[in-house]
């Protein structure tokens, strides 16, 4: 039970800091990627943000013998810089600029009522079942 | 308050989401692969937790983007948006983690793996963003 209500704080503090740094705004992101247009840092500040907490805090975790509330940390164990890693990333990367919406965002926008992600939501998960179905739950982060 | 402000303060909003799943719960916060083992066969606890992360994110999300009045939709069309999603979707699993993952987490454990991810998926979109805006010229 303490991992459930854990789980649903973590992700409603996730929710809140999307919404607060506008990543559920797809305009916002293509602002970000549009380098030769009206940039947008935004997602720099985002990053910055995120990252230099997690850095800070992951040390923190990690340095210890195990979580609160579980057994063992299960982080991802791969180091390999594989073909997999990199063709992934660039479709991820097509399909992230051709909308503005990568996954947590477009939960947000659809749970938000927004029209545009009613659209993107099941195709992401049609798309997520399609790799299932190809490569055989291959698994990462 | 300035947008770049509330940029690093939903930033550090979600580096502190990470840090608790991770300090409590031992897991990595990984949208894409917190949604995928929903649709999984697993025990229950572990479709539990991935529920609660995922309906906390929706109803706070959902409900703060009102608040805030966040609410613009995506400028590009409905067989765009399927395209897309499913690149998304096919793109995070093959590759292993997505924006929050590989980002957010990866970069935060230091981790290679993620940032060759985020300097791939970055510049690719980057040039997506190009190539549609204008080399093309089409709207969104």
């Amino acid at each position: 039970m303490k991992r459930i209500l854990a789980a649903l704080l973590a992700g409603t503090l996730f929710g809140v800091g999307l919404a607060l740094s506008r990543m559920s705004d797809p305009t916002v992101i293509l602002g970000f990627l549009d380098l030769f247009g009206h940039f947008d840092p935004s997602l720099a500040f985002v990053l910055a943000g995120a990252v230099g907490t997690t850095l800070v805090g992951f040390r923190i975790a990690l340095g210890r013998q195990r979580p609160l509330f579980a057994d063992e940390f299960q982080v991802p164990a791969s180091r390999a810089i594989d073909r997999p890693l990199v063709v992934g990333s660039a479709i991820f990367g097509i399909g992230w600029g051709l909308s503005g919406y990568c996954p947590g965002p477009a939960l947000v926008a659809l749970a938000g009522g927004v029209g545009t992600a009613f659209v993107v939501v099941p195709a992401m998960i049609v798309g997520s079942l399609v790799q299932r179905f190809v490569f055989q739950n291959r698994t990462g982060v | 308050m300035h947008p770049w402000l509330s940029a690093l303060l939903g930033g550090v909003l979600i580096g502190l989401s990470a840090t608790l799943l991770l300090l409590l719960n031992g897991r990595i916060a990984g949208i894409s692969g917190i949604v995928n083992g929903l649709t999984q066969a697993s025990q229950r606890e572990e479709w539990t937790w991935r529920a609660a992360f995922i309906a906390g994110l929706m109803s706070a999300g959902g409900l703060a983007m009102h608040w805030l009045g966040h609410t613009t939709p995506s400028p590009a069309g409905v067989p765009l948006l399927i395209g897309a999603g499913l690149l998304v979707g096919f793109g995070a699993r093959m590759g292993g983690g997505c924006t929050s993952g590989h980002g957010v987490c990866g970069l935060g454990r230091l981790s290679r793996r993620s940032l060759v991810a985020v300097l791939v998926f970055m510049s690719v979109a980057v040039v997506t963003v190009f190539v549609v805006r204008h080399a093309i010229g089409a709207a969104p």
